[in-house]
């Protein structure tokens, strides 16, 4: 190549280098200021002592046993950690298993059925302070629509939100209708793939609806089951707006609806009960958080993985 | 054949029955704005008797429900206009250019996908403490950005990456410059994408609670859901008043849902759909 021309190419390759750049430049400027160096700062901060806002000296695991294993900070770790358990374990088979069906039925392509799928994803659209709002005036004690619903058939009224022993279960309840429309959509998409020779040759071979349900459509969304049990972890265990709305900070009656998030809430920034912000105590509970989801979700992926199979 | 008529009957009262319980709540929402709150302790379930607009009167005339909703539309609109423009130059570098770093940046955009950014709400705190940026919409704004890119750069990149090389090798022969060749022939046809992103990022950021909670202190610049929690523990005694603020509240998305269903559904399922 004449000296000229490859004077040109190099010319030509560094205003392509520049152009290349300031496409990429405002994007990766953001990500790096406000998710990969908070990411890297959350991990730092938990090993320091905080003096109001600023951090003020390392204090090794000190913030990490503090919020394990000494008391009255363990206890409320481990109280808040189970009811997270309680409330995946219960939004895997109430929400999801009702979505299940829901999909199953929307399958068959009734009359009305593309009607139903709008009106069966609308409350996911709503705020989960309009919905937790909603469902906390309908499930007052006296006036609640359903205490008066109950007492219209001749069943005693109860106070749902006011009562340890139902408080969680009605949040729950409230979670499954803001959100069965999504896993129920996405059930559908994934057996709307399901080849319909297949079901057919099962249908064909006698197989029922259950046997259908069970047998065949079940292991063919192994891919939806696997994003659905994954995004309901993830959600589970940063559960926030809800029992924030339904029950406040401290997780009323009694910390009975006490949660992670609210939890580290008001670890973090404070509150009239647990006193003081504290940034220190705060940052570890993220750290054993963030750990926690990644390696649960991680070990989850793969073993999910396993049982996809391709047609 | 008689098996398969009960059947599908089964199944469409299941339907209708889930429907309902869907339904009727908010149903009962809407006809309880109209209702004092007499009507609403002593008939719950009927309709109200007249189409009484003093409830949605005092929402917006006593509060600052107004102001809420402003302060909304503001963050949304700019937050979801940062993220296409932000998202459509990173995905367009990444998809259309060989460059040596371009594996490496796109799997920088996509470790964000895996990141709660709740969870690192202290940090950020701090951040955006030391920018000045606390109590203000940018701070807010800059926070969604960050948190809409990764799942935006994800969708469009994929989108881009699929469209044919012909139309920019032949604008670029007749001369065209390279933004020219992006603004002109390729960004147009990828507006299904930038629909389905924008959508995907709008509904998030409008109904969040989290972060205005965390960064917004004065009332003033307080968004929706987070305006509605102060305004509900105001009234609280006031239902009418209240079930109008929970209605006038869900109508704007619930509208724009209803006009845009099926951009909707695609936009919030996108990334759990294969």
């Amino acid at each position: 190549m004449k000296p000229a021309a490859s004077r040109r190419g190099a010319a030509a390759a560094r205003r392509r280098g520049l152009w290349i750049g300031f496409l990429l430049a405002p994007a990766l400027l953001v990500m790096t200021l406000f998710v990969a160096w908070p990411l890297a700062s959350a991990f730092r901060y938990a090993f320091y002592a905080f003096n109001g806002l600023a951090a003020s000296h390392f204090i090794g695991l000190e913030n990490f046993r503090a919020v394990l294993f000494e008391p009255p900070y363990s206890a409320w770790t481990l109280r808040a950690l189970a009811h997270n358990a309680i409330v995946f374990v219960a939004l895997m088979l109430v929400q999801n298993g009702l979505a299940y069906l829901i999909a199953f039925a929307l399958l068959k392509a009734l009359p009305g059925h593309r009607v139903h799928q709008v009106i069966v994803f609308l409350p996911v659209v709503l705020s989960a302070v309009i919905v937790g709002f909603l469902w906390k005036l309908f499930l007052h004690p006296l006036f609640g629509l359903v205490n008066q619903a109950l007492m219209a058939v001749g069943l005693a009224a109860h106070p749902w939100l006011g009562d340890g022993n139902t408080a969680l279960g009605s949040i729950i309840f409230t979670n499954a209708w803001h959100w069965m429309g999504f896993p129920a959509l996405i059930f559908l998409a994934a057996m709307q793939r399901v080849p319909r020779e297949v079901m057919e040759a099962a249908r064909i071979d006698g197989a029922t609806d259950r046997a259908l349900l069970g047998a065949i459509i079940w292991p063919l969304v192994a891919p939806a089951t696997t994003i659905i049990f994954t995004l309901t972890f993830i959600g589970s265990f940063n559960w926030f707006e809800l029992p924030y709305v339904m029950a406040g900070l401290d997780g009323s009656p009694g910390g009975a609806t006490d949660v992670l998030g609210l939890y580290f809430y008001r670890t973090a920034f404070g509150s009239t009960s647990a006193g003081l912000q504290d940034f220190g105590h705060g940052s570890a509970l993220a750290v054993l958080m963030f750990i926690f989801l990644a390696v649960v979700s991680g070990l989850a992926l793969r073993v999910l993985r396993r049982r996809e199979i391709e047609l | 054949m008689k098996g398969e008529w009960l059947k599908n009957g089964a199944i469409q009262a299941l339907l209708l029955l889930n429907g309902f319980v869907m339904l009727y709540p908010l149903f009962v929402m809407v006809i309880s704005a109209f209702k004092s709150n007499a009507e609403i302790f002593t008939s719950p379930f009927a309709l109200p008797a007249g189409f009484d607009l003093t409830n949605a009167a005092r929402v917006w005339n006593e509060t600052s429900f107004v102001l809420y909703l402003g302060n909304s539309v503001i963050v949304t609109t700019a937050s979801v206009a940062a993220i296409l423009v932000c998202a459509t130059m990173a995905a367009y570098a990444i998809a259309r250019y060989p460059f040596r770093l371009s594996g490496a940046v796109f799997l920088f955009f996509l470790s964000g996908l895996m990141v709660p950014l709740k969870l690192a709400v202290i940090p950020l705190f701090i951040q955006l403490d030391g920018l000045g940026l606390i109590d203000t919409r940018a701070g807010l704004v800059l926070v969604y950005v960050a948190m809409g890119l990764p799942s935006a750069v994800f969708i469009l990149t994929g989108f881009l990456r699929t469209l044919p090389g012909e139309l920019e090798e032949a604008a670029r022969i007749e001369g065209a410059s390279e933004l020219r060749i992006m603004l002109s022939v390729m960004l147009p046809l990828a507006r299904p994408a930038m629909v389905i992103a924008a959508i995907q990022n709008a509904v998030p950021i409008w109904n969040d609670f989290f972060f205005p909670l965390v960064f917004i202190t004065s009332d003033r610049l307080k968004t929706l859901p987070q305006g509605l929690s102060v305004f509900m523990g105001e009234y609280n005694t006031d239902w009418g008043v209240l079930f109008a603020g929970l209605t006038l509240a869900a109508l704007p998305i619930m509208l724009v849902y209803i006009a845009l269903s099926r951009q909707f559904i695609a936009g919030l399922t996108q990334g759990a759909i294969k």
